[in-house]
């Protein structure tokens, strides 16, 4: 908030991750890593809409939009586009430490970072493409003491606190009421994602981005990285096929003949 | 004795099916490490509940409490970081769904026990515990450790493990004291919210043409459209469609959408992640058009075509079209 009391200060966690669902994924030779040298990396799917919903409340109630991350120095592009977006203010948090952090030790390493800052809420993606793990957002509302909401599909701003839509399963939502300040981690399709104007993005480039390390922040090395995990990758392998499926090959008008028969001989056509 | 919670997880008077498949995976742990396997029940008026799950464990320990009646993470981490700091289960195990997602990262950091999310195996191995994960949309799986610890918090991903029909165990009801002393302050459940029905009920439907990313642009989407209308189907989608608005939320299907059991099922670019084949996985036929072969939904294909949909969509609709001119 500002002096006047008014706005709202959001910080909003972003991470840099590689696009899987339309690519081929390959596991690299040490097995416990994939090769990223033919990916296409972005913001996660699910930041992308924290990031918005970030951006929406600021031109709605004035405040102020900070983006952070924990990435190398190649996360300056995502940072770079939540600038371009409409983020005052972006934070990378980068250390060789860092290397080999889940999802606790990550938190950790934002919790340190955000702690002094002023906040009234902290909007993170419900969780990331990559790793899965769904659990950065709440670790830090704990670590930071602040009460949380997941699978967020709505926000309304009231008085000193939110009332939010959470997903739940089967086409059902929950409306909770959440004291601010407080973590909300962003379901996807919550809002549609703006496209950067040509203006934004060069705007963007004139903005400093902060970069901190471990000590900046007041971490010693045994608290992040494997040391500092819950969990450890002992090895990747590709899932075992169960249902082998009958791959249909030939030119085009030869698997449409195919199908048309399998139809045909369900009665489905 | 050693213990081995499971977090039962009920909405609406209803007892949710990821607690009967945490029960069948804990049992088998249990028996492993020899422990008590014991479920936790937290809510309102748990009588029923309380019976049936008797039958599939050794214990159930009962918290009633008005203040959890409905799911509430704040509510429910004071109860269970009370009961897990008091009786040091070897493991608990939660749903990785919208409640345990919700609960299970504040109270394992609150107990600074080691957790794991989003497992679909895992196992005791020289008193260390292993995890199985998926990641990259369920393209990669990884094999994981957890630091080693006297308790373990793990969400387990649902429709993982099979519910068990097992003779009665009639395990032990044990009611405890509610921990809850105050008020529940920073978080407060209002009301469930069901959202509108559409004009299409894509459950009644024997005949599913779903589209997923794969499509790429809105201004793509009448070569599925004609497709399914060729078969006289219904157009349904996977999560992505929705989120960016090209068909309305009733033709989701998935975890969070709806669950179909049409006669056929053709999923056209749609990676396969599991909340979208859970969702579909009981269809009776079930085809599958994607361009990467290594695409998880081909695991749910009776049938796969792996090419580019562009190209084999628009000739299986003329194909059929011309079949169903021939036939009449």
């Amino acid at each position: 908030m500002d002096k006047e009391g008014k706005g709202m200060d959001v910080i909003v966690c972003v991470k840099r991750v590689p696009e899987s669902a339309e690519a081929e994924i390959v596991i690299d030779k040490s097995g416990k890593r994939v090769k990223t040298e033919d990916l296409v990396f972005d913001i996660n799917e699910w930041d992308d809409y924290a990031l918005e919903e970030a951006v929406l409340l600021k031109e709605k109630l004035g405040g102020s939009v900070t983006a952070v991350t924990v990435g190398s120095e190649d996360a300056d592009s995502t940072l770079r586009k939540c600038l371009a977006r409409g983020a005052d203010r972006a934070i990378r948090l980068t250390d060789k430490a860092f290397a080999g952090s889940d999802g606790y030790a990550i938190a950790k390493i934002l919790y340190r970072a955000i702690k002094d800052l002023r906040f009234d809420l902290i909007l993170t993606g419900t969780q990331a493409g990559d790793d899965g793990y769904a659990q950065v957002g709440v670790v830090l509302a704990e670590l930071l003491g602040i009460p949380h909401a997941t699978m967020v599909k709505k926000i309304e701003v009231k008085e000193g606190f939110v009332r939010v839509n959470r997903e739940l399963e089967g086409g059902l939502e929950e409306v909770v009421e959440v004291k601010l300040p407080a973590m909300l981690a962003i379901q996807t399709g919550i809002n549609e994602p703006r496209y950067v104007s040509v203006m934004g993005i060069r705007k963007a480039r004139q903005k400093e981005i902060k970069v901190l390390g471990l000590r900046d922040i007041g971490l010693r090395e045994e608290d992040v990285g494997e040391s500092g995990s819950w969990i450890a990758v002992e090895k990747m392998f590709i899932p075992p096929v169960e249902k082998e499926a009958v791959i249909l090959t030939g030119g085009l008008d030869e698997i449409a003949t195919k199908i048309v028969e399998i139809l045909r001989a369900r009665g489905l056509v | 004795m050693k213990e081995l919670f499971v977090l039962v997880e009920h909405r609406r008077g209803e007892l949710r099916d990821i607690t009967f498949e945490m029960l069948t995976k804990g049992r088998e742990l249990s028996q492993k490490i020899n422990a008590d396997l014991t479920a936790i029940l937290l809510g309102h008026n748990l009588k029923e509940f309380a019976k049936r799950l008797a039958d599939h464990t050794k214990k159930v320990l009962i918290v009633d409490d008005a203040r959890l009646e409905n799911f509430n993470a704040e509510a429910y981490q004071r109860v269970l970081s009370h009961l897990i700091s008091e009786r040091k289960p070897s493991l608990t195990l939660i749903g990785h769904t919208a409640f345990g997602v919700d609960l299970a990262p504040s109270l394992a950091t609150e107990l600074n026990v080691p957790l794991a999310t989003d497992c679909i195996d895992l196992d005791f191995e020289e008193g260390e515990l292993i995890v199985v994960r998926q990641v990259y949309g369920g393209k990669v799986n990884v094999k994981a450790s957890l630091r080693k610890s006297e308790s373990y918090i793990v969400t387990l991903r649902p429709a993982t493990f099979e519910s068990q029909e097992i003779k009665p165990l009639g395990g032990e009801v044990v009611e405890l004291a509610s921990p809850l002393s105050e008020d529940i302050e920073y978080k407060r459940f209002i009301e469930f919210f069901e959202l509108p029905a559409g004009e299409v009920d894509i459950t009644a439907a024997d005949i599913i043409v779903a589209v997923g990313r794969g499509i790429k642009e809105a201004d793509n989407m009448p070569i599925v459209k004609k497709l399914a209308e060729a078969l006289g189907g219904v157009l349904a989608c996977s999560r992505p469609i929705v989120d960016k608005g090209w068909l309305p939320k009733d033709r989701q299907v998935g975890t969070s959408g709806k669950t179909v059991k049409s006669k056929l099922y053709i999923a056209i670019g749609i990676s396969g992640q599991f909340q979208h084949v859970s969702g579909m996985k009981n269809a009776d036929l079930i085809i599958v058009i994607n361009k990467d072969s290594k695409a998880p939904i081909f695991q749910a294909a009776d049938y796969g075509v792996v090419e580019d949909l562009f190209k084999v969509v628009p000739t299986l609709t003329d194909r059929i079209l011309e079949e169903k001119t021939y036939t009449s």
